[in-house]
């Protein structure tokens, strides 16, 4: 919303300056977005007469010119302007005026062994358009010595608002000074809203069709000239950027931004019959002003006379009854539309226009006459003319309201003391009734259908008695020491994104959308998980897992030359496009073939840094040791070879691999590249335990370690071995790790050595060397029976 | 007498000659080996008689001691040689790279939720937390905006495809819909914070399509405005580690406040391209808060009559840009591990109240 000082202070007397009505607007909620005072900016800037211009004595294209600033004597001024010549009134600076486009302080300079002491100025230079082939040249009436802002017609500075949808009434020149007059800045000037009375009955009438439109009013105006409107008019609309067409049109326009009323004016002698508001028929097409045509639906409401559709209703006119010059009779509508059937209408057909902003906000509804009366006024100044009566189709609706309001609730709500005298001055300088009684009884005006109860009360008399003075209050502690509030889940994803950090793995943050293409490498990519309206066309798929993402992440690394990275996100991943259907995932990627280290102490990411990822997010979102075996394979998009799931029951926790060479090729990246997926919502929460933890026992007897050597198929997994030995005697092995994989010369073909040490722990005494190697010949004998193996001699 | 003398002088003189230890095991041999001489010469005191025994015995023993004594540090003056001699052949290029150990970070936004979670934590604020996927009643609807309402047009939504049986839903555009969630599960008093992801179809220079907010949500039978203000205060205060915070408010509208108010807090931004909190002239936007409109609190099943309370929200990202001096806001989800190293934060480094909340 754009009105211009002038323009605010026709219904608004007060003497605060640009700067206080600003930063009242913004305290009482109409947030002051800009101020453009180019007048204020060009304040040191002149209106001078060139008294001379003759041609630089040492340069062809310069002139010197003496210049009458209105200071007395000429001032000898340098020129490169070709437009400069005797006579011209120009923008004129002094030496030491801050030059706009430069933003420094113009020097007296020396050109060309000639001395300047000042500029001529063009627009560019003044910040004022892009011309910049010559000097402006001003009016013939522009006064020497006087602001050049006043001859440019700049005095008027530009206000915009930011205006909040609740504030309908403010759509208003006439509304924003309502606001101001209440917060005390000025007073309100209420304008002539006196009906004009009709010379004759109007040959038009309007009608409504049931659920259409609750009020059309209009009449005809016959022996009208249309021409431009007077300067005045002219100048507020060019201010805030509409282009002046004709008296009729700009009177709509003015009506519009200066009340909040809509009107539409109607070339009489192109109608045919009455007008009614009616639902469009299927199909029906419109040519409206903004000169593209519109294919209705039987949704929308139209003024339609009896031939055709000629407006929609309260979204745009027609191009075909629309006013031109050659006009002489015109019926002017004033109408009230629902503002849920404005809003559908004008998204429906993407029409943005000042009267659907104005409708679908709501309007005053006592406004449809008198606005109707203001535009005849302002038509007749205008263009003449003689006005019918005034027609009516339907009626206002009931808008009148009370609120019963207990002014305590001032404090209660706002926390602010106001005394009850205050609150009800606040209320009715708005313009709101107010009975008073212990409580009272508010009655809202017509403009501020917002307003529906007392909380909104509170607000209008918090934003007017100041915001600003509201004292704050503690709020009160429900514990001396502050209790721990996060969540187990909560708790477990920070440890684990704090874990992963520890690991070497940088977190990172990306889009919860990818490229379908890319959802459907990982089992996504379905109808169900795509976005409707993505932001661009590779962005339309929610992701079902979060490597896609790290991947692509990966390949940007890559393209600047960062092949080697660690990778992890923890976020969401969709199952479908149901709320809830998502799971909170912690993934990660190792990249990079580590070669190029000189101590060789690096190796190509694979499955083995994967898994102990994997498992270290596991093991910290438990706290506890995870003892569920890691199966071998994984979803798809995992090496199948190279790749494994740890699962808790039918429930993965996590999966872990190298990723499918296929998958690398899809994402455009050089192998190997090790990938983790925890599902942490997956994750069982350790149940609680009491704090203390169990007495700590050490063995006084010494332990023992035993190497065994075992030649196993190549198919039999470490786990297995490890599981067989450590199940020979529960009570006294108390680990068993293997040291060594061996495959090659003395193991025989599709076998391979898995060594393994086992610690052994007595208990309750000291074992005897038979003890010992019976034990010896005990774990043997069960790693055989569970995988066939021998000892290796 | 002065036969031991001299034995003894040159002994320590060939002691400290002894050029390696072999020459000098050959000196101890000589001299005190089972025939060395002066083993020969303790064993002459056993002939003697007790008054030249008495005479001569702490002579013969006390060369036997000294010379022990001297080749025992002739011996260690040799072994210092050797090993540093060996030692000085053991010289490393000292300046090479250590064994390579990636140090990962944390990303700014999580930081900045943790700091904030350790802030509204003492003030006895829970986490609550919704999904990304919502209902439109939720997002919407339930607060306060009505379908059609024109307050929908302020949030470009992101909609999912029609389900299977039917329902249509949207990625949240505020993380708003979590305070439904929460005052339709527990019953008053309430004190959450909700952070998280919300999306808008929006894609700019300052604007990105997903993008974190965090609004705090209190429900009770007494709060008002000016308990808001001073949440407000103290939380920029604790955030941004200053002593003094100035905030200004704005009355504005959200169909889910009533009243609405914005927030803006003073800071300098006189030098380009930094900005200083809590000082200087110009103000900073922190967010949009009010007092929760009582037909939310009907419509999440709360008695408007008896309870009351306040909202408030802000950009998670938008604050960790401020704080950590990001000037963009795209790169924050653009994975560039140049970037991340550069704004993000070591995995211990996690911030405390009694730490303090940077370093």
């Amino acid at each position: 919303m754009k009105f211009t000082l002038s323009w605010l202070k026709a219904p608004l007397e007060t003497d605060a300056d640009v700067g206080a009505i600003a930063e009242r607007l913004t305290a009482i909620g109409l947030e002051v977005e800009s101020v453009a005072d180019a007048g204020a900016r060009l304040k040191d800037f002149v209106v001078a007469q060139v008294v001379s211009a003759e041609k630089h004595p040492n340069a062809d294209k310069l002139k010197l010119c003496q210049v009458d600033d209105g200071g007395g004597a000429p001032i000898q001024v340098v020129c490169g302007a070709p437009n400069a010549h005797a006579g011209m009134k120009a923008v004129f600076a002094r030496p030491g005026t801050v030059i706009p486009i430069s933003g420094e302080a113009l020097k007296v300079g020396t050109i060309r062994g000639v001395e300047s002491r000042g500029m001529l100025c063009s627009a560019r230079e003044l910040l004022l358009g892009e011309d910049h082939d010559g000097i402006i040249e001003l009016p013939a009436d522009a006064k020497v010595g006087d602001k050049a802002a006043n001859a440019l017609g700049l005095t008027d500075p530009v206000i915009e608002i930011n205006l909040t949808p609740n504030r309908g009434d403010c759509t208003a020149v006439y509304g924003v000074a309502r606001d101001l007059a209440a917060s005390g800045l000025g007073r309100l000037r209420a304008g002539d809203l006196s009906p004009v009375p009709g010379k004759f009955s109007s040959p038009i009438k309007t009608a409504v069709e049931p659920g259409t439109a609750p009020m059309f009013a209009g009449r005809l105006i016959r022996g009208i000239r249309n021409g431009p409107s007077p300067k005045w008019l002219q100048d507020w609309l060019k201010a805030v950027g509409l282009r002046p067409i004709s008296a009729l049109v700009d009177v709509t326009n003015f009506l519009s931004l200066d009340r909040g009323r809509p009107l539409h004016v109607f070339d009489a002698g192109k109608l045919r019959g009455d007008l009614c508001a009616r639902f469009a028929r299927d199909g029906e097409t419109l040519l409206a002003l903004d000169g593209r045509t519109y294919r209705l639906d039987p949704s929308m409401v139209v003024i339609a006379d009896d031939v055709a559709a000629r407006g929609i209703g309260g979204v745009m006119g027609g191009e075909d009854s629309s006013c031109t010059e050659a006009t002489t009779e015109v019926f002017v509508e004033s109408a009230l539309f629902d503002p849920i059937s404005i809003a559908r209408t004008g998204r429906k057909l993407g029409i943005v226009s000042d009267a659907r902003y104005r409708f679908e906000r709501g309007v005053d509804p006592e406004f449809v006459l008198p606005g109707l009366e203001l535009a005849t006024k302002l038509i007749l100044e205008f263009c003449g003319g003689e006005p019918s009566e005034v027609v009516v189709a339907g009626a206002a609706p009931d808008w009148k309201r009370t609120i019963e309001f207990d002014p305590h609730h001032v404090a209660r709500l706002g926390g602010l003391d106001v005394p009850k005298g205050e609150t009800i001055s606040i209320l009715r300088r708005l313009g709101f009734g107010v009975e008073d009684h212990t409580i009272l009884k508010v009655s809202p005006p017509s403009w501020r259908s917002d307003v529906t109860g007392p909380a909104d009360l509170v607000e209008e008399v918090v934003r007017i008695h100041g915001l600003d003075n509201v004292p704050s209050a503690p709020l009160a502690r429900h514990s001396a020491v502050a209790k721990p509030t996060l969540t187990p889940g909560q708790r477990r994803t920070r440890a684990v994104r704090r874990a992963l950090a520890a690991r070497g793995f940088n977190e990172t943050i990306s889009y919860s959308f990818i490229p379908r293409e890319h959802a459907r490498l990982f089992g996504g990519g379905d109808d169900a998980r795509q976005v409707e309206n993505p932001i661009a066309a590779d962005l339309d798929a929610l992701r079902p897992s979060l490597l896609p993402s790290l991947l692509a992440a990966a390949r940007r690394n890559a393209a600047r030359g960062f092949g080697e990275l660690m990778l992890f996100e923890i976020g969401a991943q969709f199952d479908s496009g149901m709320p809830g259907a998502q799971a909170s995932v912690a993934a990660g990627i190792r990249v990079g073939d580590g070669a190029r280290n000189w101590m060789k102490a690096t190796h190509a990411a694979d499955a083995y840094d994967a898994k102990a990822d994997m498992l270290a997010a596991v093991e910290t979102a438990m706290g506890a040791a995870m003892t569920a075996p890691v199966k071998a394979g994984a979803p798809a998009w995992y090496h199948p070879g190279r790749s494994g799931t740890l699962a808790l029951g039918p429930r993965t926790l996590g999966v872990f691999g190298e990723l499918h060479p296929q998958i690398l090729s899809a994402f455009d990246l050089k192998g190997p590249i090790a990938a983790f997926e925890v599902i942490l919502d997956a994750i069982p929460e350790s149940k609680a335990r009491a704090k203390a933890r169990t007495a700590f026992a050490s063995s006084p007897y010494q332990a023992i370690e035993r190497d065994f050597a075992f030649v196993v198929d190549a198919k039999v997994t470490a786990d297995e071995v490890l599981r067989a030995a450590k199940g020979a005697d529960r009570a006294l092995i108390e680990a068993a790790t293997l040291f060594d994989v061996y495959e090659g010369k003395g193991v025989p073909e599709g076998r391979k050595s898995l060594a393994i040490a086992v610690r052994i722990q007595p208990r309750d005494r000291t074992l005897t060397e038979p003890e010992i190697e019976a034990l010896a010949q005990k774990i043997v004998a069960a790693v055989a029976k569970a995988t066939g193996a021998v000892l290796r001699t | 007498m002065s036969d031991i003398q001299t034995r003894e002088s040159e002994l320590l003189a060939g002691i400290q000659a002894a050029p390696d230890e072999a020459a000098l095991e050959a000196i101890r041999v000589a001299a005190l080996g089972k025939k060395g001489t002066i083993s020969e010469l303790l064993k002459t005191l056993g002939a003697m008689s007790p008054e030249e025994r008495k005479a001569n015995g702490p002579l013969f023993n006390g060369l036997r001691d000294t010379v022990t004594a001297a080749i025992a540090a002739r011996k260690a003056e040799l072994g210092d040689a050797a090993l540093n001699a060996r030692l000085a052949g053991e010289k490393l290029d000292i300046t090479l790279p250590p064994r390579p150990e990636p140090l990962g970070s944390i990303h700014p936004v999580s930081q900045v939720l943790d700091e904030i979670t350790a802030i509204f934590a003492d003030l006895g604020f829970a986490i609550a937390e919704g999904p990304d996927v919502e209902y439109d009643d939720y997002n919407f609807t339930r607060l306060n905006i009505p379908p059609d309402h024109p307050a929908r047009e302020m949030h470009d939504t992101f909609y999912i495809a029609r389900q299977q049986d039917g329902s249509r839903h949207i990625l949240r555009t505020h993380t708003s819909p979590v305070q439904v969630r929460t005052m339709l599960g527990q019953k008053p008093p309430i004190r959450v914070i909700a952070p998280g992801r919300t999306y808008r179809v929006d894609n700019d220079a300052t604007h990105t399509p997903m993008f974190h907010q965090l609004e705090a949500l209190v429900i009770d039978e007494t709060t008002h405005l000016g308990n808001l203000k001073w949440v407000v205060e103290e939380f920029c205060k604790a955030f941004f580690e200053i002593e003094d915070v100035t905030l200004r408010a704005r009355p504005s509208f959200f169909p889910f406040t009533e009243p609405s108010v914005e927030w803006d807090m003073r800071c300098d931004r006189s030098v380009p391209g930094k900005i200083a909190f809590g000082t200087g002239k110009d103000w900073l936007e922190l967010g949009g808060s009010g007092m929760v409109h009582p037909r939310v609190l009907e419509m999440c099943g709360i008695d408007p009559t008896r309870y009351q309370g306040f909202a408030f929200g802000f950009g998670l990202d938008r604050m960790a840009m401020l704080k950590y001096g990001a000037p963009d806001l795209r790169p924050f989800f653009e994975s560039d591990i140049r970037w991340l190293r550069h704004y993000g934060f070591a995995a211990l480094d996690l911030p405390t109240l009694d730490g303090g909340l940077s370093r």
